[in-house]
């Protein structure tokens, strides 16, 4: 009746008093939006009343459960962010600012991997690699280690490029994009780089912002890579695949499968920007004549009830799909998020050319399983 | 790391028995910033209704309220499953600037059309108790057009806590208590109240009734059914576990039928053994019979596993743990069912209890033992490693704190899959209890095996 606000300091206050934050991130809920809680304002006057130079930063994000998916409450909390706290304090600092996209971990360590080879400077955010996926402690720890340390928040106003990996994410006001208006830094949107293709591209990014080529340890991954591609490209080729979840989760998982030669039967999201259709026709070769079914804004009913019609041999996507795999006797090969009934799934590396090696090993004796399996010889060598 | 200090406004809802006089401060609205490890008004109406299988559960609010709750409970059923649908009617920007009258409608229109459900439950999330949707007179409309009963269920998350969240979820059920035939139900007929059928309890509590010589009219909640809500009030006794879930609804029956109750727990064999004993109890005047066979089988019962929960305890001595719970009626069980097993318990809590819960609690605890209501995460883990505690037995919310610290961790909320209710569901819960606090892995945790 009277408005959050006050509940919202004294919070803000509890918090600080309690985690003594460098950072507090306030995302705002449909029940504050709709009555009318300015929140910017609020977190304003807090910080004015409460004057105190060593006070943590306060960022918040428009965040109400009736408008869009988690997805848009991820790019706007990082674009927030950025927007909060970058400054072109040090233009030739240089650096690249990579914006990873919704993945694991592992994954994240990986894209860190890679730029740390390619001697880059860089920052990314976010980087939950070591928060999600940590060490056991000794001592409770209120702030985990890891994340993305502020400072280099800070220091994305002074990169030479940045890199966010999304096609879909492209279509949007993102991070990338408000540092490309506000700082004039270059913005490269790519897809997520899973499978040779778009891992390529990715790559040629880094490389032409750094100046320097691929490092001889991935050459030797990719050769490796399409040298297994060789050897199991019949077990896989024609399969269909059921694959969903977020839209440039579903679009890097599709670019990937056609380059292996599955069919991505069906290819749904619960998101809606209105560009999946259009986006995996770029990734896809001959998309019309394999006469792939898109969907968007979508839930597991309808992608039930359209996964029996694409006569799938296999889903890939998250562990909420286990219900209708399951119905169908078909496998699920568990990527993305969440994955809440296997273990590993913070382990799980999707990017790059090891990723694509990963999932095509997964993909190939997850075939191979269902033949064996089936067989009535019980073949030891398939 | 810097110490961790207690917010000045939580410091009395902690207490530590045997220090200072006991006041301990509860049942109050959490401490903004604190936090607080409960649950919204929405989720507490969910939990207790969800495993009603042959209803339609229609949330009318945004994605995330539905999507948060959906398939959250091991709430098992024996024939329909339509409860493990999260119906949503999905609101967005447009619905909340014009309001979602016509699209909860529509979505209960088409959705009892598709799945033909025996009736139907219509949740109000926050948004909609500030759109000022109309939900009752959209459930009066769709109940006459359908023949089903079409419940709205007042569960606006501002309106409180999760505890608000179970009486609007009795007040909804209120509604179809009483609305069902009764004739043929005998006069040893009980309702079990408060039992969700987690990983079949209410299978296994419901069978020993039988043992016992009665007849069970209608479980609330656990595989419900709409039909045996409806005529639940033909039954002689209800039999309430979870009291903070289902006590107004029990109430209510007592004030509109004059069916008394009893509160209950089926944890451990202690209070296991005093629940069917309590029951056998009410009916000795009438039917002795009862008793004796009530008697048997608690014999037969506790014979077949006291040999293996003894090796379990002689493993299990002098261990400590800590417990954090929803309701306090269960902290009890377990500090007994702990002691059971040689275990020392120096740090119990609850998420929603009351000044009578924690008098209990004072008195049942040893001296030492940390008392805390409506704690976090950082007031648990404090307390655990000052106390030395080698099990916590909680929510999952708890579990990534316990494994961080190296300590065993018990789920005992909603989300298992494993029985711990009864006789086996105490040697299950031995078992695990076993399995948690003795696992060779623990000795590679940094701070060494606790």
């Amino acid at each position: 009746m009277f408005g959050g606000g006050a509940n919202l300091k004294l919070a803000v206050s509890n918090i600080i008093k309690q985690y003594q934050p460098a950072l507090i991130g306030v995302g705002t809920t449909c029940l504050s939006e709709t009555i009318g809680d300015d929140v910017p304002l609020i977190l304003r006057e807090y910080i004015l009343k409460n004057h105190d130079p060593e006070g943590p930063a306060v960022v918040s994000v428009s965040t109400p459960s009736y408008s869009g998916t988690h997805i848009d409450g991820f790019h706007g909390a990082i674009r927030a962010t950025v927007d909060a706290l970058a400054k072109k304090e040090n233009p030739d600092a240089g650096g690249i600012n990579l914006f990873p996209g919704m993945l694991s971990p592992a994954d994240y360590r990986h894209y860190k991997e890679i730029l740390s080879d390619f001697g880059a400077r860089y920052q990314m955010l976010p980087d939950y690699s070591q928060t999600l996926d940590g060490p056991m402690w000794t001592e409770y720890q209120k702030i985990p280690a890891g994340g993305t340390p502020i400072k280099e928040i800070v220091a994305m106003g002074d990169a030479s490029g940045s890199i966010e990996l999304g096609r879909v994410l492209a279509k949007t006001k993102s991070a990338g994009k408000l540092l490309a208006d506000k700082f004039a830094i270059p913005c490269h949107s790519i897809g997520l780089p899973i499978g040779i293709k778009e891992t390529d591209l990715f790559f040629d990014r880094i490389s032409a912002i750094t100046g320097k080529p691929m490092p001889e340890k991935y050459v030797q991954e990719r050769s490796r890579l399409i040298d297994a591609y060789a050897d199991g490209h019949k077990y896989v080729f024609e399969a269909r695949a059921v694959v969903y979840g977020e839209e440039d989760l579903v679009i890097g998982m599709a670019s990937f499968l056609s380059e292996i030669g599955v069919v991505p039967a069906l290819c749904a999201s619960g998101g809606k920007s209105g560009h999946l259709k259009a986006m995996l026709r770029d990734v896809i070769d001959d998309f019309d004549a394999k006469g792939i079914t898109v969907m968007e804004g979508v839930d597991f009913v309808e992608i039930g009830e359209a996964a029996k019609k694409a006569h799938a041999d296999f889903f890939i996507g998250n562990s909420k799909g286990y219900k209708i795999a399951r119905e169908m006797k078909k496998p699920l090969i568990r990527i993305g998020f969440p994955i809440h009934d296997r273990m590993g799934g913070a382990r799980i590396v999707h990017i790059g050319y090891r990723g694509a090696q990963q999932l095509f090993d997964c993909i190939t004796n997850t075939i191979i399983q269902c033949r064996q399996d089936a067989s009535p010889i019980g073949y030891t060598y398939m | 790391m810097s110490s961790i200090s207690i917010l000045e406004e939580r410091q009395a809802q902690i207490h530590t028995k045997g220090t200072a006089p006991f006041n301990m401060s509860c049942d109050k609205k959490s401490l903004a910033g604190s936090v607080s490890q409960r649950a919204c008004v929405f989720c507490g109406s969910r939990v207790v209704l969800y495993p009603i299988a042959d209803a339609l559960h229609l949330i009318h609010g945004p994605i995330g309220c539905a999507s948060y709750t959906w398939d959250i409970r091991g709430s098992l059923s024996s024939g329909p499953e339509l409860h493990r649908m999260s119906f949503s009617t999905d609101l967005q920007e447009r619905d909340i600037i014009f309001g979602g009258e016509k699209k909860l409608y529509a979505s209960l229109v088409s959705l009892i059309d598709k799945y033909s459900p025996k009736a139907a439950f219509v949740y109000a999330t926050c948004i909609v108790g500030l759109i000022g949707d109309d939900i009752d007179s959209i459930c009066r409309k769709v109940a006459k057009e359908k023949g089903i009963p079409v419940l709205p269920v007042h569960s606006e998350g501002f309106k409180g806590t999760k505890k608000d969240g179970y009486k609007a979820a009795c007040d909804a059920m209120a509604n179809l208590v009483g609305t069902g035939a009764i004739e043929g139900i005998r006069p040893t007929s009980i309702n079990i109240m408060g039992e969700f059928n987690i990983a079949g309890e209410a299978w296994t509590i419901r069978e020993y009734y039988e043992r016992m010589g009665l007849d069970v009219v209608s479980v609330f909640t656990g595989d419900g059914r709409v039909e045996n809500i409806k005529r639940s009030h033909g039954a002689a006794l209800n039999v309430v576990q979870c009291s903070g879930s289902m006590m107004h609804l029990a109430q209510h029956m007592k004030a509109k039928y004059g069916i008394p109750f009893k509160r209950v727990s089926y944890f451990g064999i202690e209070d296991m053994s005093k629940a069917l004993y309590d029951v056998a109890e009410f009916f000795q005047k009438d039917y002795p019979e009862v008793m004796e066979k009530t008697q048997t089988l608690v014999r037969e019962e506790v014979k077949a596993i006291y040999p293996i929960l003894k090796r379990y305890k002689e493993r299990l001595k002098g261990k400590k743990a800590a417990i954090y719970v929803g309701g306090a009626f269960k902290a009890f069980s377990m500090i007994k069912a702990l002691r059971s097993l040689g275990m020392d318990v120096v740090l119990a809590g609850s998420q929603t209890g009351t000044d009578e819960d924690y008098q209990v609690l004072r008195e049942m605890c040893d001296d030492g033992t940390v008392i805390v209501d409506d704690a976090n995460p950082l007031e648990l883990s404090k307390y655990s490693i000052e106390k030395g505690v080698s099990l916590f037995v909680g929510g999952v919310k708890e579990r990534p704190m316990a494994f961080k610290l190296g300590i065993g961790f018990c789920d005992h909320n909603h989300e298992r899959k494993l029985s711990l209710a009864g006789y086996s569901g105490m040697l299950n819960f031995a078992k695990e209890v076993y399995a948690s606090v003795t696992s060779p892995v623990w000795q590679f945790a940094p701070y060494g095996k606790r």
